[in-house]
C-alpha cells in the first residue's frame, strides 16, 4: 500500500504568449492563462496507476501563488486523494535550490512516505534539477528519466530513458521517482472526478508551518537571479530551395552546414 | 436576480472537454469524416471520461451529475465537431435516457452500466421512410405471441445503430388499436443481433460523415415480452417526452458549431491578407463576425433558459422548442457566414468550417424540423 507524494507546479500555458515581469524578471503571472504542467499530470497518472494495482494514497504537493490551487483541484479530480499547498508571499522569486528545500520539508510533513514522483523537467523553468535535489535533501535514492515504472512490496523499479538509451534501474522505498514524457497518456477527469475534487482535503501551509527561515527563500536570497532577459527573436524566414533537378543535393548540403548529417 | 454562472464543477467540467476536444479531437476528425468512419478510439476515450454517464445515477453506472452537464459537454464538443458530439447525443438521450426514465429495473441493471461506460450503445427508432414529423402515424407492427413480441416494419436515419459495439435500438411499433380507435404505440427494446432484425450499410450522407446511420428492417422478428419499454400504448407520449429535452441537447449541439465557425472565423482573418491588409482589418467582415458572435450568444442564451426550467422541474417545452429553432438557425447561418470568410478553402474539406457547413443543415431537420418546433411554440401559444 505505497504512500505516494507527486509534486506537482502550475506553469504557464504552452498555447498562451508567456512574458517575464519588468522590474524583478520573475514570471509574469497575470499575462499567461496558467496550468498545470502536463508532465506532472502523468506523474500523476502514474501515482493513479500505481495506487489502482496496490492500493495506497496518493497526495499532490504544489509550492505556488494562490491561484495553483486551480492546478491542485485537477490533481485531485483526476484522482488523487488529498493535497499540500505551500502558499506565502516570502517565495516568492524563489530558485530551484530553495523550492526543493521547502518541497523537501513539505514532504517530511508526510508520514511514511513511501515514492516521491516528479516530472522530469518543469515547461516554464526546465532546470530539471528539483527532484534530484529533493532525493539529495531528504536522503532517498533517485530513478529519474522514468518510462517505465514497477512497485514491487519495499522496491521500486525504473526504466530509465535518456539519449544514452534505456538503463534498468532498482532501489529499495522510500524513493524519488521523476517521470519523462513517454511514461504514459494522463487521463481526463471524469464528472465524478470532478465532483469528488470539492471534497477532498487540501492542507495550506506556510514556510513557517514547515520551519522553513524565510532568509532562506524568496528572490533577495536565491543563488542565482535573472539578471536581464530579453524577448525571444522573431523567428527568421527559411531558406528556400529552389528544385532545377539538384534540390536533393542542395538540401543534402544544408543538412551538412547544419551539422545535421 | 437572473444569473448565468455555471458552477465550478460545471465550469471545470466545460474545461476539461475543450481540452478533450482541442487535443483529441481536432488532430483527427477530419480524416475519420473523409473515410466516412465511425471513430472507436474516440468514442472510447469519451466513454472513459465519463461523459455518456453525465445525467444518470452512480448506481446504474453514471456519473451522478445533470442534463446541464450533458448540454455543457456537447456544445465544447461540437465546437470542434458534431459527429462526435451527435454520438454522444443519441447515445444518451436517444440511446440509454428511455431505458432509464422508462424501464424496469431489471432493464437498467441489465443495458445502463454499459450504455453509461461508452462501450456500448444504443439508438432509438421511431422515424420510418413514410415519415417522421408525424410520429404517430408509425406503421411498424409488433405482435405478442405467446411470451414474445413478434416484430415487422422499417425504420429510417437510426443514428447509432450499426456501430460494432451497438448492443440495442429501441423502437416504436403499433401494437394494437386503443378503445377511441387510433393505434396503440409501444417502445419496445431490440438486442443488436436478434434473428429478423437486419441493419443495413450506412447511408452516404452529407454531413455527420463520422456518425453511424442506418435503415433497420424487422422481418418477424422475435423478442421477449419483457423486453417492453414502459407501459404498453404509452411508447409514442413517452418518446415526446424524451424529445423535449432532447431538443435542448440539440440546441447546445448547434451552439457550439455556431462557436466554432466565431473562433476558426476569427483565428484565419487575423493571417489571411487582401489588397494589403489582413481581412480582419475591413468592417464588411468585422460586422460578419460580430453577427455570428451574436447569434451564438443568444442561441446559448435559450438553451440555457430552457435548461434552466427543466432542472427546475417546470415545464419547459416551448422554451426548448425556441432553443432548438433559434440555435439551429444560428448554426446554419454562421457556417454560411464562415464559409464566406474562408473563401475557396471554405470549400475545401481540409478545413473545418466546410465541414461545419455540410453539419449545420441535419440541425434544422433531425429531432423535430424547425416546421415541427414553430408548430410547438404555436400550440403553447394557444394556437389550434
Ligand atoms: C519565469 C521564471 C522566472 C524565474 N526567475 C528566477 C529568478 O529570478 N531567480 C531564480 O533563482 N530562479 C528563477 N526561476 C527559477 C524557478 O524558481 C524554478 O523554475 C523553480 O524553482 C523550479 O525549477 P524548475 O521549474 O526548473 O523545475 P524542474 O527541476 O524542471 O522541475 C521538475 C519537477 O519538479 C517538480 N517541481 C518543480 N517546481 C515545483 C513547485 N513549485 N511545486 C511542486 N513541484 C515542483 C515538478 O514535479 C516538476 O515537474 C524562474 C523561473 C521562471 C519560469
Ligand atoms: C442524420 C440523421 C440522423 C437521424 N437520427 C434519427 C434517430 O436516431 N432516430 C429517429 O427516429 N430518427 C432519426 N432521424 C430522422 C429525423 O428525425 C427525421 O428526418 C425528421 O424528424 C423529419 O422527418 P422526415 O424526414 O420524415 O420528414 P417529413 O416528416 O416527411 O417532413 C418533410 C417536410 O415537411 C415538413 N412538414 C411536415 N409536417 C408539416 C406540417 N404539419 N406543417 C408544416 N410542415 C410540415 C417538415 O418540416 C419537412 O420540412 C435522423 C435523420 C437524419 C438525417
Amino acid at each position: 500500500m505505497p504512500n505516494i507524494v507527486v509534486l506537482v507546479k502550475q506553469v504557464p500555458d504552452t498555447y498562451s504568449e508567456r512574458k517575464l515581469s519588468e522590474g524583478d524578471h520573475t514570471l509574469d503571472r497575470d499575462f499567461a492563462d496558467a496550468v498545470l504542467d502536463e508532465i506532472n499530470e502523468r506523474a500523476i497518472e502514474e501515482a493513479l496507476q500505481i495506487k489502482e494495482a496496490h492500493d495506497g494514497e496518493v497526495t499532490v504537493l504544489c509550492v505556488g501563488p494562490d491561484r495553483a490551487t486551480d492546478a491542485i483541484r485537477k490533481g485531485l479530480s483526476m484522482g488523487a486523494d488529498k493535497a499540500i499547498h505551500v502558499l506565502d508571499d516570502a517565495l516568492h522569486g524563489s530558485d530551484l535550490l530553495q523550492t526543493a528545500k521547502v518541497l523537501a520539508a513539505a514532504i517530511r510533513t508526510v508520514e511514511d512516505v513511501d515514492l516521491v514522483i516528479a516530472g522530469n523537467e518543469a515547461s516554464d523553468g526546465a532546470g530539471g534539477a528539483v527532484p534530484a535535489v529533493v532525493a539529495e535533501l531528504l536522503g532517498y535514492p533517485q530513478l529519474t528519466h522514468a518510462r517505465e515504472v514497477t512497485v514491487d512490496g519495499t522496491t521500486v523499479k525504473v526504466t530509465r530513458e535518456t539519449e544514452d538509451g534505456l538503463t534498468h534501474l532498482e532501489a529499495s522505498l522510500p524513493a524519488v521517482v521523476s517521470v519523462g514524457e513517454k511514461i504514459n497518456e494522463p487521463r481526463y477527469p471524469s464528472f465524478k472526478g470532478i465532483m469528488a475534487a470539492k471534497k477532498k482535503p487540501v492542507e495550506t501551509v506556510d514556510i513557517a508551518d514547515l520551519g522553513v527561515d524565510a532568509g532562506d527563500v524568496g528572490l533577495a536570497n536565491a543563488w542565482s537571479t535573472v539578471v536581464e532577459a530579453a524577448p525571444k527573436p522573431p523567428r527568421e524566414a527559411g531558406q528556400r530551395v529552389e528544385d532545377d533537378g539538384d534540390g536533393g543535393v542542395k538540401i543534402a548540403e544544408y543538412l551538412v552546414g547544419q551539422k545535421l548529417i | 436576480m437572473i444569473d448565468f454562472r455555471l458552477s465550478d464543477e460545471h465550469e471545470t467540467l466545460r474545461k476539461t472537454v475543450e481540452e478533450f476536444a482541442r487535443e483529441e479531437v481536432a488532430p483527427v476528425i477530419g480524416d475519420f469524416y473523409e473515410r466516412e468512419e465511425f471513430p472507436y478510439d474516440l468514442v472510447a476515450k469519451m466513454g472513459r471520461m465519463g461523459l455518456f454517464g453525465l445525467p444518470f445515477p452512480e448506481t446504474y453506472g453514471g456519473m451522478d451529475g445533470d442534463f446541464t452537464a450533458l448540454c455543457l459537454t456537447l456544445e465544447e464538443l461540437a465546437r470542434v465537431d458534431s459527429s462526435v458530439a451527435i454520438t454522444l447525443e443519441a447515445g444518451v438521450s436517444l440511446g440509454a435516457m428511455p431505458v432509464f426514465r422508462f424501464g424496469t429495473e431489471e432493464q437498467k441493471r441489465r443495458w445502463l452500466p454499459a450504455l453509461c461506460s461508452g462501450e456500448m450503445l444504443g439508438g432509438f427508432g421511431l422515424t420510418e421512410p413514410g415519415g417522421g414529423s408525424d410520429a404517430g402515424g408509425t406503421l411498424t407492427t409488433a405482435r405478442l405471441d405467446g411470451d414474445e413480441w413478434v416484430i415487422n416494419g422499417t425504420k429510417s436515419f437510426i443514428t447509432n445503430s450499426g456501430t460494432d459495439i451497438t448492443g440495442l435500438v429501441t423502437v416504436t411499433a403499433v401494437t394494437g388499436t386503443k378503445p377511441d380507435g387510433r393505434k396503440e404505440i409501444s417502445a419496445i427494446i431490440v438486442p443488436a443481433g436478434t434473428p429478423g432484425f437486419t441493419v443495413s450499410k450506412k447511408y452516404s450522407k452529407v454531413g455527420w460523415n463520422a456518425s453511424d446511420t442506418r435503415e433497420l428492417s424487422f422481418a418477424d422478428c422475435r423478442v421477449p415480452a419483457a423486453n417492453l419499454l414502459g407501459e404498453r400504448g404509452r411508447g409514442y407520449a413517452q418518446f415526446l417526452s424524451i424529445l423535449d429535452e432532447g431538443r435542448i441537447a440539440i440546441a447546445a449541439l448547434s451552439v457550439g458549431l455556431a462557436q466554432g465557425c466565431v473562433d476558426e472565423s476569427l483565428r484565419y482573418v487575423g493571417e489571411r491578407e487582401a489588397f494589403g491588409h489582413k481581412i480582419g482589418e475591413y468592417q464588411a467582415i468585422q460586422f460578419k463576425i460580430a453577427d455570428m458572435e451574436a447569434r451564438a450568444h443568444t442561441a446559448r442564451l435559450a438553451y440555457y433558459a430552457a435548461l434552466a426550467k427543466m432542472e427546475r422541474g417546470e415545464p419547459f417545452k416551448k422554451e426548448a422548442a425556441i432553443a432548438k429553432l433559434v440555435s439551429s438557425n444560428a448554426a446554419m447561418d454562421n457556417s454560411r457566414d464562415a464559409t464566406q470568410i474562408f473563401g475557396g478553402y471554405g470549400f475545401m474539406n481540409e478545413f473545418p468550417v466546410g465541414r461545419f457547413y455540410r453539419d449545420a443543415k441535419i440541425l434544422e431537420i433531425g429531432e423535430g424540423t424547425s416546421e415541427v418546433q414553430r408548430m410547438l411554440i404555436a400550440r403553447e401559444l394557444g394556437l389550434r
